[in-house]
Formats: C-alpha cells, structure tokens, sequence
C-alpha cells in the first residue's frame, strides 16, 4: 500500500496553501527528514519534510497549484518493494479528517461550581466558645503559630518575615519557635520567591508567601496567576498547589499612588483562586487558618489600617470560617449594605447614622471575594429591596459590579432601586492629604448613597 | 569563587567512554524522540494537532544524557520544548501523543496541550509557557528536596532565549545564597525564536551567567550524548554533597523552526544541513555503535522499526481516544477542600 503524503496545515489557522515546488520528481527516492515540497502559506513559504522513506512514486498535485486545502492528497510514496503501479492504481480513501470542533452547546449553567454559580447557601457553625479582645495583627500572628504546630510542611517565607520580625510583625516570635528553616527571610525579589514557593508547593509543603503589600506582588502577578491558578486545570489534576499568597492590600495613609491600591478584583477576576478579604479579628484568625489548610492557592487579602483594631476574637484552635460564606454584622430592614475588609467598619459606622435618621441599615461583611456568598446578599435584598455597595478600590470592573450583576441577574424582581456602588475615585491615590481623603469613600458618601437608593 | 569552564575538548581532556548497552540505550532513547517529534509534525500537518506544536528534533543528545544519571526522586522542569524530557523521563509516548491531539487520554485529560503536562509519578513538572518562569519554580522544587531532605536534585531547563529574563536571576540568587540542589540547564540551541544569540545576548558565553552569584558554569557539548552525560554526573554529584546550583550550557542545534508555523527565514539552509550531517547525535552514537563492532547495520534497523511502532501506536492512540468530555470543561478548576 502506498503512504499518502497530504497537503500539511503549518500554522495554526491554515486552511489552505500554495504547492509552489515540488522538490523531489517520481522515481526519486526519499529519506525521512528530506525536503520534500515547498509550501506558501498566508505568513510564509515553508519546507515540507518527509516523514516516511521509500520512493516518490506519483505527484498528484503539480506544482504551482493555489489553494490547495489542507489534508488534500499530494503525492503517494512507495514503499520497499513496491511497484510504480501500485501507486497509479490507487484510489484514496482520504484521510481521516481532523475532528470536528465539539458541537458548542452550551455547558449547563447548573454545572459551573465556580464564582457565578446560582446562590447556595454556605453552612457556617455558628461559634459560641470562649472569646479574647485581641487586634487584627493578634489575630494573625495566632492563627500561624497554632497552623505551623499543626503540620511541619507549613513554612512562611517573605521581606523581613523571619529576624526582622515581620514588617508590619505579623510573624512575630515565629523565628524564634521554629527556626530558619520554616521562616524564610528572602531578598528583595517578588517574581522569583513566588516562582520558589509555588514550586515548593508542587513538592508537598504548603508555603504562606508575604508580600510587605499586594502593590509589590505586581511583580509576581504572572506567577500567581500563571503557575498558581491555572496549574491545577491545566495538568488536568494531576498537580495542586496548597499556597497562600498574604499581605496589606489597599490604602494606607500618605503612602501615594505606588502603595495605595485595591487588587481585589484583580484576583477575584480568576479560576483557580480563593480571595478573601478579613475585616475583623474573627475573620483575620478564622479566614487565615483556613486559608492554610485549603489544597488550594488563597489570597488573603489583608488592610494595614485594620491591624491595630481590637475586636472580640475565638480562642479555639480548631476555629475555622468557611470560604463563600459571608457575615451579616449588622441586621436591618430597609437598605442591605454590603463590604469587605475596611469598608466594613465603614459601612458599620454609616449605618449608625443612618439609624439617627430613622432608616435600618443592614450591613453583610463579605469575608470571601472568590467564591463569594451571593446567597447572603439576594436574602437580604429579598428582604430590604436595596443594595449600596461600598469598597474602596475603583468602581470600573469591580466587586460592586459584580454583585450588581449578581443580584439583577438572581434577584432583579427584588430592587426598588438601581444597585448603586460607593468606592474609590478613578484616580491614582494622591498624597496631599486633603485630595486623599478626597479619592476614598467617606461616610457621608454612604450615607447619601443609603439615602438615594431610599429615596429620602 | 566559582570557576566557570569553557570544555573545547571531551570531558576532561579525554573521550568519555560507555559501554555497549549504554550505547544502545542512548540511541533507543534518542531516536524514540526524534520518531515521535517526526510523527508530531506529521500529525500537525494533518490538523490533529493544533495551536502550538514545538518540536525538540537535533537537541536529544541533552535530556537523555541528563536523564541516564538522574536518580528516582529528582525532577525535572522545562518550557515549552517539551516532548522530548517527557519522553526521557519515562512518561507513556501514547499520553504525550493524545495530549497533543487534545484527546481524553492524554497526560492533562486533553486541557493542556503541547506545552502543559505534569507526571508526579515521574518527577516532571512541566511544561511551561511563559518564557523563564520554570526557573524560579524549578528553584522551588530544589527548596522542597532540601526541606524534605529527600536527597533529591532539580534540573531545570531554559533556552539561550530565557536567560535574559530577570527572574532567572533572582532565582539564581536565592539557588546559591541557601545552597539548594539544582541544575540549571541552559539549551543553547543558538536562536531564541528568530533572534539569534548574538542578536540577543550581550555576553554569549551563557555558562557564565552564574558568575556574579558564584555558581559554577560548565560549557558543554550538547551534541554528545557521552559528554552530556560526564557533565550532568558532576553536577548532580555536586549538588548532592550539597554544594549549591551549577549551570551546564548546552551548545545544541533545533533542526526545525521554533515552532511549526516558523519558516526559519532568519538562518541559512546550509547551516542546517552542516550540522545535520556533521554533529548530529543520533548518527555519532551510531557510528560509534558500528565502528566499535557493537551492533550491525541489520540490528540496528530492526531497533528502528521497533521504535517505529512505538511511535506509530502512540499516533493511532492519540486519534482513536475520544475528545474529553463535555463536563470536563468545568472539572480540575480547584480541589475540594
């Protein structure tokens, strides 16, 4: 049986191309590796090596030809032993055509486990154990040391994490309990310990990586995105990555455009990601922990302002908040607030104000971005019939505009008035420090928002 | 300081030796890859294959000298020129093959294509897009051998191309500042896509690369499976005994384009041919298996059929296993928790 040579693609959109030179005639004999043909295809005019050996036996595509469509059979070459006239009595059978593109029906909605799926409640054991008064950084700095007691594969690396105490001291005394080698002082190099901790990961430890703040895991993104999220999906589950990528997100105080920005919806934006945003020192110990424990990449977002507040905070070393669950801090019956992180206490603060004024301010914490609890948000709508987002990143693309999207598309039926979103100027974070209190959300920006969407 | 080694002649001023089996075995495992790339663009030809297709025809010498000395518990991390080090490191040809052509048996269940499988099993992590990202996380595969104390040692390869990536430094940084065991193995295929090293590199004596971190550098010739191999046993050995990274520079060729849709406009035809019948690998171990009286012209055709078919099965493998299905679109996002 004669091999049939067919016109080649030799590009990924090739469709079809010219023979413009046959670089063999019939009766030639032919090595596998030879240049064969000559091929001009849209970008370029490319060799075509031999793949079989034998003779050339028949060309049935003259050189010259235009538009010859991929698969076409050009030539037929001999094999050892065979006469030419096996190949002048040939009749082809085609070759097997490339596989149709799977018929594109569309996946069912009901399939997709990720962060657009319908609502579903997410079940949280409500704590009821014994509490201390502790800060955020408190809270933090617990939640590692109980998860590095927990299991040795767990190790912190970071700028300044280990002699220097943690720059913001969130790993303080760590060094000291468990040595150099599960706190790891690393030089100044975002993309490169990123790189070496989700590698690390791949090897079966479960890294915590530091970023001094999320505006210098910039650098990292790539990886984050590239190595951490997608390697899981692309390996076809072959290789998870159990990392948690922590540090400040957002605004601080005067520290200008370069240290000031929301990355949340950056994250949140991915498959193959957790993101949550702790406010509170519950949810810094309860979402921490978890984080650790997750098989998954996490992203801790955490705010520099918010380390220093005190909150009432579970003991329990076994406390644990599930992801895609969010909290309802405060409850009311005529206007649903909804934030994350910082804006949380704000929303808090406004909806006391809002109280004086006669109107009840419901306020949902987000604790969780990716997946997010879009259940919680559509009961309360169900029941206030308004929603005001508050954030302090910018409104294009962000959270804000992904609930509203949410709840028209769970809850439109709901709304007596438009979802309206309070959050950051569209501006870089200026440093004068009257334009920077300008360009973050303010209190009584909540509060008239409360008001609009009431319509009071 | 470290000494970085320009190796003009073989090994140490002498021709590395290996046996008749060792032979045998670095042509079956060479010729296995350059069949199975053949057949690769055969298939991409045929449009079973589509998007990105990098074939790693005329560098085999490289991975499989490297691999013959690698221990069970080492790994291995490469970019995109990815066929080859799969097939050294023991992965299934008929996996590689169905992952090329999208299929259900392929080593990614068909979502990850030329340039994206893993095997645990194996070692190999990858498989990896983004020119230089290997490094750093390849570094990180030397930091979990060092944490798990498991004796084991990364190779991680990159291309003349990667190493002008920034993040390959700092990764060399941090490689030699906690002395972790890996090699870093620089393919010098002399074309990063189109852009020659010259046209590309300051410094073109990539073995020095290492210098201002003290990492040793060997240059290498990458086209001598036998000097491959001396090279890689005393950079393993080194890193075993826990003396740090060491780069090995590879001075190889790719016969084909940089990937299938490149015409290679940007090198002439003869420089291809010249090395193609002067140095390539698979004829020079060849030839020292019939000069040596090791093997005969009938022997070794009988050995190349036998990888024919192996190639050959792979191929119908990777047409008959069925495209993934439909509900996989929506699996191995994340793992339960």
């Amino acid at each position: 049986m004669p091999i049939e040579i067919l016109m080649p693609a030799l590009s990924p959109t090739m469709e079809e191309g010219n023979l413009s030179k046959w670089c063999k005639a019939e009766g030639d004999k032919v090595e596998s590796g030879d240049v064969i043909a000559e091929i001009e295809t849209d970008k370029a005019t490319m060799e075509v090596e031999a793949v079989d050996e034998g003779v050339l036996g028949k060309i049935l595509v003259a050189e010259g030809t235009e538009g010859v469509k991929v698969n076409e059979l050009i030539a037929l070459l001999l094999e050892d032993g065979e006469d030419a006239s096996a190949a002048e009595n040939y009749s082809a059978g085609g070759a097997a055509p490339a596989p149709a593109a799977a018929e594109s029906a569309p996946a069912e909605a009901s399939d997709a486990p990720t962060a657009t799926a319908a609502p579903v409640a997410v079940q949280e054991d409500a704590y009821d154990g014994p509490t201390e008064n502790i800060t955020v950084r408190q809270a933090l700095n617990t939640a590692l040391f109980e998860e590095f007691r927990r299991d040795d594969k767990v190790l912190l690396m970071g700028e300044e994490v280990a002699e220097y105490q943690g720059a913001y001291k969130i790993s303080q005394g760590l060094l000291d309990e468990f040595g150099a080698k599960r706190v790891v002082d690393t030089p100044i190099t975002e993309i490169g310990f990123t790189g070496v901790g989700i590698g690390a990961a791949w090897s079966g430890l479960k890294p915590i990586v530091e970023y001094m703040t999320f505006n210098f895991a910039m650098q990292a993104i790539d990886h984050i995105i590239n190595s951490a999220a997608k390697s899981l999906y692309m390996s076809g589950g072959e290789i998870s990555c159990p990392i948690v990528f922590r540090g400040c997100n957002g605004a601080a105080s005067r520290v200008a455009a370069q240290h000031s920005q929301c990355y949340a919806s950056w994250y949140a934006h991915c498959p193959g990601l957790k993101v949550v945003a702790p406010f509170s020192a519950e949810d810094a110990k309860g979402l921490l922990k978890a984080a650790i424990r997750d098989p998954n990449p996490v992203i801790v977002l955490e705010n520099e302002v918010l380390y220093g507040k005190k909150f009432d905070c579970p003991t329990d070393e076994d406390f644990v908040i599930p992801f895609g669950k969010a909290k309802v801090e405060r409850s009311g019956a005529d206007v649903t607030l909804v934030g994350y992180s910082i804006s949380v206490g704000w929303a808090l603060e406004a909806a006391e104000k809002l109280a004086e004024e006669g109107i009840s301010a419901e306020v949902i914490n987000l604790r969780s971005l990716r997946p997010l609890d879009t259940h919680t948000i559509i009961e309360s709508v169900k029941k206030t019939n308004r929603l005001v987002t508050v954030e302090e990143g910018w409104a294009y693309a962000n959270i804000g505009s992904e609930i509203a999207a949410q709840v028209m598309e769970h809850a439109f039926d709901y709304l007596d008035a438009p979802v309206t979103r309070v959050c950051g100027k569209d501006v870089p974070m200026p440093y004068a420090a009257n334009l920077e209190k300008l360009a973050l959300p303010t209190i009584a920006d909540i509060v008239a928002a409360a008001k609009a969407v009431s319509y009071k | 300081m470290a000494t970085q080694t320009k190796r003009t002649t073989r090994g140490k001023n002498k021709k590395p030796e290996a046996t008749p089996e060792e032979l045998l075995q670095f042509y079956k495992d060479m010729l296995l890859i350059r069949r199975f790339e053949e057949k690769a663009g055969q298939l991409y030809g045929m449009g079973l294959i589509g998007g990105f297709c990098h074939l790693y025809i005329g560098q085999e010498a490289v991975v499989v000298g490297i691999q013959s000395i690698a221990n069970p518990q080492d790994t291995l991390i490469t970019s995109y020129r990815d066929h080859g080090h799969m097939l050294a490191c023991g992965m299934n040809p008929d996996g590689v093959m169905a992952e090329l052509t999208g299929r259900e048996g392929g080593y990614s269940k068909g979502k990850g294509g030329s340039m994206h499988m893993f095997s645990h099993e194996k070692g190999f992590y990858g498989g990896h897009g983004i020119v230089g990202a290997q490094v750093p996380l390849g570094t990180g595969l030397a930091f979990g051998h060092k944490y798990n104390e498991d004796g084991g040692v990364n190779f991680a390869y990159m291309g003349d191309g990667a190493v002008n990536q920034g993040q390959v430094y700092e990764a060399f940084n941090m490689a030699a500042l906690w002395k972790l065991p890996i090699v870093y193995v620089i393919e010098n295929n002399q074309y990063g896509m189109g852009t020659s090293l010259e046209r590309a590199s300051s410094n073109t004596n990539l073995y020095e690369r290492g210098a201002a971190h003290g990492i040793p550098g060997i240059q290498v010739n990458g086209m001598s499976v036998l000097e491959v191999r001396e090279a890689a046993k005393e950079a393993a050995e080194k890193c075993r005994a826990g003396d740090g990274p060491i780069i090995l520079e590879m001075k190889t060729y790719r016969y084909r384009g940089h990937s299938m849709s490149d015409p290679a406009k940007y090198r002439p035809k003869e420089e291809v041919q010249k090395v193609r019948s002067e140095s390539d690998p698979i004829d020079y171990v060849r030839s020292l298996l019939i000069d040596g009286g090791h093997a005969d012209e009938a022997a070794l055709k009988e050995l190349d059929k036998e990888i024919k078919a192996v190639v050959t099965k792979s191929a119908e493998f990777a047409q008959t296993s069925p495209e993934p299905a439909e509900s996989e679109l929506w699996t191995d996002v994340l793992v339960d928790a």
